[in-house]
């Protein structure tokens, strides 16, 4: 367990912007009416989305609003760990720290978010970057794999991230995926696998009869 | 080895379109409405006769498991849940499944779904993966306005398919904790019984399976059960997704037969092991969870799971970590354990006080600083864990601690009787337990 607590600085407010709470409605129709606090992560997360991180207010406001006591909303944002309970920078780096990615190289990784940004958590004074160490993201054959803001940066040397940082710095988008061209999660230099041409040339979806199919039953 | 006419997922690498036009001509949504027409004993049956066990983790054959929910819908609705919570260190192959063949899995979502008597379903997706997410919602989208699923579609079965998402727990992917967290709570494991196929997802009969257990089935009754038992060996049938990280030359993602030797998945697919064979130290063969082997039985091992558990390790998700002789294993374990004090939900006191413990003796030994005797002693709390909690969490624990003694007890040794020469031995500090 982790323990996260929710910031000491709050804003006195907070409120729904119009486009959120469209993607909140969205949400809401995917459970049933009685059990609309099924929603209560993806909404956290659309606040997360609007403010950069989720303040007490807005942890009151989505309770009000999925008819919770607060206290549960509030265990909620502290148990999932991608919840930012202070703000963070403008680009959030999140590194990969499990042992596939360290057998790989993370550990570099992280050097350079502690030299280039400072301690975890922790935006930098201008407020453009903050870092975290985060457990196994689910993309080991790429590793190490970072996620910046949203997405995936695989098979990365320090050099690379830092080629990132700067990009970031300077005001650039960076372009998530392998740093070393990698067609996902195929090995480096291309599948030597699903080439049969067959496969592919939509015989696979001409008319077909299933096999052991029942006998129909005599009429 | 699998030849690719054999391939399920045709699409792995996601070098064609993920679309529902390429997807169909890759086979998907073919002959669905003849699997519904054929009913749903005739689905359950022919997935018992393929072997399928469940791929995230347990293993557990999927169609008895489908055939535990009520056979009659009474006043609850049934439900499908997905788990593609996809968060065993290692493992990133149903990543692969989504963003790439998403088709394949909601196609398994309807016909299992119907199999089960489910109008509904949710695939519960990592908070992580966004991208896949969005691939998986577009999917979805394309899959209702082609009338392939949802309220009066082609194949004459309701069904509402929805993607729900977490937020970064690991324990989530435990099936219980992933229906409290889908039903808007902190994700901690509920105590069986009842089971889920009683008592699930808002108290309603439940099948949760793993995202490739799901996305199989369709192709399975396409090629007949025949087909998939004939791949791997008995009772270790069919196609699965092997992801080999770590010290290779060439880590992947790949599907093959299972029962394929460990070394041959290795050398054809990934290049080898980084330095060569000869350069390997151990291999957790499963995901983080299960023990590690040492490079004499990776030799020659087979990859299912009875081959697996014959030599105390597991197959669990087929996440194939390898570790070269650089490898400063102790450490390579360590990180493991602090992965698991991490990500245990703390109700109950074995996983939450255990876990911690592991950790900060493994960093120790790691660094040397600690006693021979407490070897034995973190092996007896690992036995103290194991077993002794609500979830498989407290196991998947202990097991990695248990692999590191079982073949590197060694390496501990001699790495206290260094950092005792280097420091004088009196200067040793008598062992103080973890604090
Ligand atoms: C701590 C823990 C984490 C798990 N994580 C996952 C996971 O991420 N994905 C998954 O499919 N199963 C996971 N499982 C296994 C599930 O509990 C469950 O057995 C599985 O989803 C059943 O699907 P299957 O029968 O198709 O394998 C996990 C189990 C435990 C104890
Ligand atoms: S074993 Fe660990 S993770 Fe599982 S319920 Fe107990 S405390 Fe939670
Ligand atoms: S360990 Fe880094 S992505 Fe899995």
């Amino acid at each position: 367990m982790s323990v996260r607590r929710l910031s000491a600085d709050q804003p006195d407010a907070f409120a729904f912007a119009e486009a959120t709470m469209q993607q909140v409605s969205w949400w809401l129709g995917k459970y049933p009416e009685s059990r609309k606090r099924s929603a209560v992560i993806p909404i956290l997360w659309l606040v997360q989305k609007q403010e950069g991180w989720v303040s007490e207010p807005a942890i009151r406001t989505i309770a009000e609003m999925l008819e919770m006591p607060p206290i549960r909303v509030l265990e909620v944002a502290t148990f999932y760990t991608m919840f930012h309970l202070a703000p963070v920078g403008k680009h959030h780096i999140q590194v990969c720290g499990t042992t596939p990615c360290m057998l790989r190289g993370s550990e570099a990784l992280i050097e350079v978010c502690k030299r280039r940004i400072g301690r975890a958590h922790a935006p930098t004074p201008d407020g453009k970057f903050s870092w975290e160490e985060m457990e196994c993201l689910g993309a080991c054959v790429n590793a190490p794999v970072v996620a910046i803001d949203d997405y995936y940066h695989e098979d990365l040397t320090a050099e690379d991230l830092e080629a990132r940082l700067d990009a970031l710095a300077r005001g650039e988008s960076v372009a998530p995926g392998s740093a070393r061209g990698r067609q996902t999660s195929a090995p480096e230099g291309g599948p030597a696998v699903l080439i049969d041409r067959a496969l592919y040339d939509g015989s696979l979806g001409q008319k077909l009869k299933l096999p052991n199919l029942p006998e129909p039953a005599a009429s | 080895m699998l030849a690719d006419k054999d391939r399920i997922f045709l699409n792995l690498y996601g070098v064609h379109d993920w679309r529902l036009e390429a997807a169909r001509k890759r086979g998907a949504w073919n002959a669905t409405a003849d699997m519904i027409a054929a009913g749903r004993d005739w689905i359950i049956q022919q997935v018992k006769d393929s072997g399928l066990r469940g791929r995230g983790g347990a293993g557990f054959p999927t169609g008895l498991k489908w055939s535990f929910m009520p056979k009659e819908v009474k006043e609850r609705p049934h439900y499908l849940v997905v788990n593609a919570d996809e968060s065993e260190p290692g493992t990133c192959k149903d990543r692969d499944m989504m963003r790439h063949d998403p088709h394949l899995l909601i196609e398994g979502c309807l016909v299992a779904s119907f199999a089960m008597q489910a109008h509904a379903a949710y695939i519960y997706i990592r908070g992580e993966y966004v991208r896949e997410r969005e691939v998986l919602e577009a999917a979805i989208k394309e899959a209702y306005e082609a009338k392939l699923i949802g309220k009066g579609n082609v194949h004459g079965w309701d069904f509402d398919l929805y993607v729900h998402h977490g937020a970064g727990a690991y324990i989530c992917g435990e099936e219980t904790a992933l229906l409290e967290s889908l039903e808007g709570k902190k994700g901690q494991p509920r105590l069986k019984p009842p089971f889920p196929a009683n008592a699930g997802l808002y108290g309603c009969p439940t099948t949760v399976n793993n995202v490739e257990s799901i996305a199989v089935v369709p192709t399975i009754l396409r090629r007949g059960a025949k087909w998939f038992a004939a791949i791997g060996r008995a009772n270790n049938t069919g196609t699965k997704v092997f992801c080999v990280s770590g010290h290779v030359n060439r880590p992947c993602n790949i599907e093959e037969e299972m029962s394929l030797p460990l070394k041959t998945l290795i050398e054809t697919h990934c290049g080898g092991v980084r330095g060569g064979w000869g350069n390997l130290k151990a291999i957790i063969p499963g995901g983080s969870s299960v023990p590690c082997i040492p490079a004499e039985i990776c030799e020659t091992v087979l990859m299912d799971f009875d081959a697996l558990r014959d030599v105390k390790s597991g197959l669990g998700t087929a996440a194939v970590i390898v570790m070269d002789q650089s490898t400063d294993i102790v450490r390579a374990i360590a990180r493991l354990s602090y992965f698991y004090k991490h990500e245990s939900c703390g109700q109950c006191t074995p996983c939450r006080e255990g876990t911690g413990w592991m950790w900060r003796v493994l960093e120790r030994m790691a660094r040397g600083d600690a006693d021979h005797s407490e070897i034995d002693l973190l092996l007896d709390v690992a036995g103290q864990v194991e077993g002794h909690t609500i979830c498989a969490l407290g196991d998947a624990a202990a097991w990695p601690v248990q692999g590191l003694i079982r073949h590197f007890r060694h390496d501990i040794e001699q790495r206290i009787d260094r950092y005792r020469a280097a420091k004088g031995a009196h200067q040793v500090r008598a062992p103080v337990a973890a604090e």
